[in-house]
């Protein structure tokens, strides 16, 4: 079975100012498979996410080359809301707002345009349970997102995330501040929602990215070393200096 | 010496140089209660003067002064929120808008006397508006509006960056961020700053001299292009320009020009902890 392609980049090169950050970037990402990327800080890991939905353009001295595509189409032909809707993105600290968490994740359905209140109940029903939260919150759905733990934060902001039906999901560092136990009800979240989402996740601990990934790619100072199925990329990589990164020799 | 006893000291000095700020607004309340006091009655504040001043109240002055402090506040209000609100979430940071970062926060440095100028120049001279409510607010206004874009734009940047960030990534245009994710958690601030530049164009004079103000007119005004008396205005004559003005008349006049100004800024204080019980980040 040849696996479809759904984000693909094509000689991607990102800059800040006078600071590289990705170089000649080629590669895709297939549908439906949780893609790991591991590195160590400064890898060029953050930007390529926020490459992917355009958030790097916030910053005002962000440059960039070559081209991404999202389900075949260049996505410099594609709107941001319509990108963003398409393709989500959780951060690495739990970042709610500070409204109920039920209007946290109606927040998505409300800004492109869903207002019939029975829809958006559903909706924001169907994304909790997704984000295995809902068990959690159903009897205090008006309370603040912020006073949940934040383990519970963060499962909010892939339930936010998948309010608006992404196809894509991009996950920046997403347990970097939380315990272990909260750490594994987000993986198991991402395991579930490999049914239906394209999942990048960006990680730091790389037991992590070998407890959820299928295939995984080591960046380096802005560059992919070398991609491969995660367990080969663990077990035999090709480039030294992955086998250096994995086995805790640096980084 | 120990470091108890130079501490001692220390904590002496500080004290004392607080005492000594606050010395100042005390005393001169203190000092214009007490000759004024007396001459506060209904009356007073409920009448027009009478007898070249030296009789009667000060009614048309009250009127006059709430009347230019909400023209100025309808002019000076959506300018000043809406460009700052460009200024923080639109605007490229180019030499542009540098420019217009700089000019704001020299505007704030220009003596209020040559707005009162400039305002003659433009409103009642130029554009034919007379001595007139409509000049005096848009000059109070143009006073006014480097307090309340710099008092916006510090609410507007003290919104963390995350919540517009969470909002765009979810595919929301700028001013859907700015509405549902900025604006709200800014308000608060932005309240504050206003009305504490409108509760400082109440008390001035110099912008109303020569756009505004009415020397004597013992009735109200009857539209915005009527001249207006205005307290800063009256207390200004009376103890300039009138012989034989009775001191605690002056006094009393001076009684409810603070009262107002301190209205003011008490609402502002309210607003102020309102909003903070609420402030939930």
């Amino acid at each position: 079975m040849v696996a479809e392609v759904v984000v693909k980049t094509v000689d991607l090169n990102c800059s800040f100012g006078p600071i590289t950050a990705l170089k000649n970037l080629d590669f895709e990402i297939y549908k439906n498979e949780i893609l790991g990327i591991i590195g160590p800080a400064n890898s060029g890991k953050t930007t390529f996410l926020r490459a992917i939905n355009r958030l790097n353009y916030l910053n005002a001295s962000y440059r960039q080359t070559g081209d991404i595509f999202l389900e075949g189409q260049n996505i410099k032909q594609i709107s941001d809301s319509i990108l963003r809707k398409k393709i989500g993105i959780i951060f690495a600290l739990p970042q709610v707002l500070p409204v109920s968490i039920f209007n946290n994740v109606a927040y998505g359905p409300k800004v492109h345009g869903i207002s019939k209140k029975n829809l958006v109940t559903e909706i924001v029903e169907n994304s909790l349970k997704k984000a295995y939260l809902w068990d959690e919150v159903k009897d205090r759905l008006n309370t603040l997102a912020t006073k949940l733990s934040g383990g519970q934060q963060q499962r909010l902001c892939i339930a936010r995330t998948l309010a608006v039906g992404p196809d894509v999901i991009l996950y920046d560092e997403p347990c970097s501040g939380l315990d272990p136990i909260s750490t594994a009800k987000v993986e198991d979240a991402m395991r579930e929602l490999k049914r239906d989402y394209t999942q990048i996740l960006v990680t730091n601990n790389t037991k992590q990215a070998a407890r959820v990934t299928e295939r995984c790619g080591f960046f380096l100072m802005g560059e992919m070393i070398e991609i491969d199925e995660t367990e080969t990329l663990f077990t035999k990589p090709k480039d030294k200096r992955t086998d250096d990164y994995i086995t805790g020799r640096f980084g | 010496m120990k470091a108890k006893t130079r501490q001692q000291i220390a904590f002496t000095i500080l004290g004392l140089t607080t005492l000594l700020v606050v010395a100042p607004i005390v005393l001169t309340i203190a000092y214009v209660v007490k000759n004024g006091a007396g001459a506060i009655t209904w009356d007073f504040l409920t009448e027009p003067p009478r007898n070249g001043m030296k009789q009667g109240g000060i009614f048309p002055a009250i009127v006059g002064t709430v009347i230019l402090i909400i023209g100025t506040m309808l002019f000076s209000l959506p300018l000043g929120i809406l460009s700052a609100i460009y200024l923080v979430e639109y605007a490229k940071d180019n030499l542009f808008t540098r420019l217009i970062k700089l000019s704001v926060v020299n505007l704030s440095g220009i003596p209020s006397i040559v707005y009162g100028l400039f305002g003659f120049t433009l409103f009642v001279v130029f554009l034919r508006f007379g001595t007139s409510i409509l000049a005096g607010s848009l000059t109070l206004a143009i006073m006014s509006l480097p307090v309340i874009i710099t008092a916006t734009k510090e609410a507007l940047e003290s919104v963390p960056a995350s919540f517009r960030e969470i909002s765009l990534s979810l595919g929301a245009s700028r001013w859907q961020t700015v509405r549902y994710c900025v604006l709200p958690y800014a308000i608060p601030g932005i309240l504050t700053g206003t009305v504490l530049s409108l509760s400082r164009a109440a008390g001035e004079t110099a912008p109303i001299l020569f756009t505004a103000a009415a020397f004597y007119l013992p009735r109200l005004p009857h539209s915005v292009f009527d001249q207006v008396m205005a307290l800063p205005y009256h207390l200004y004559i009376t103890a300039t320009q009138v012989p034989n003005m009775p001191d605690k008349l002056k006094f009393a006049t001076g009684i409810v020009l603070i009262a107002l100004v301190f209205l003011m800024n008490l609402v502002s204080i309210i607003l102020r902890a309102h909003y903070r019980k609420k402030k939930q980040w």
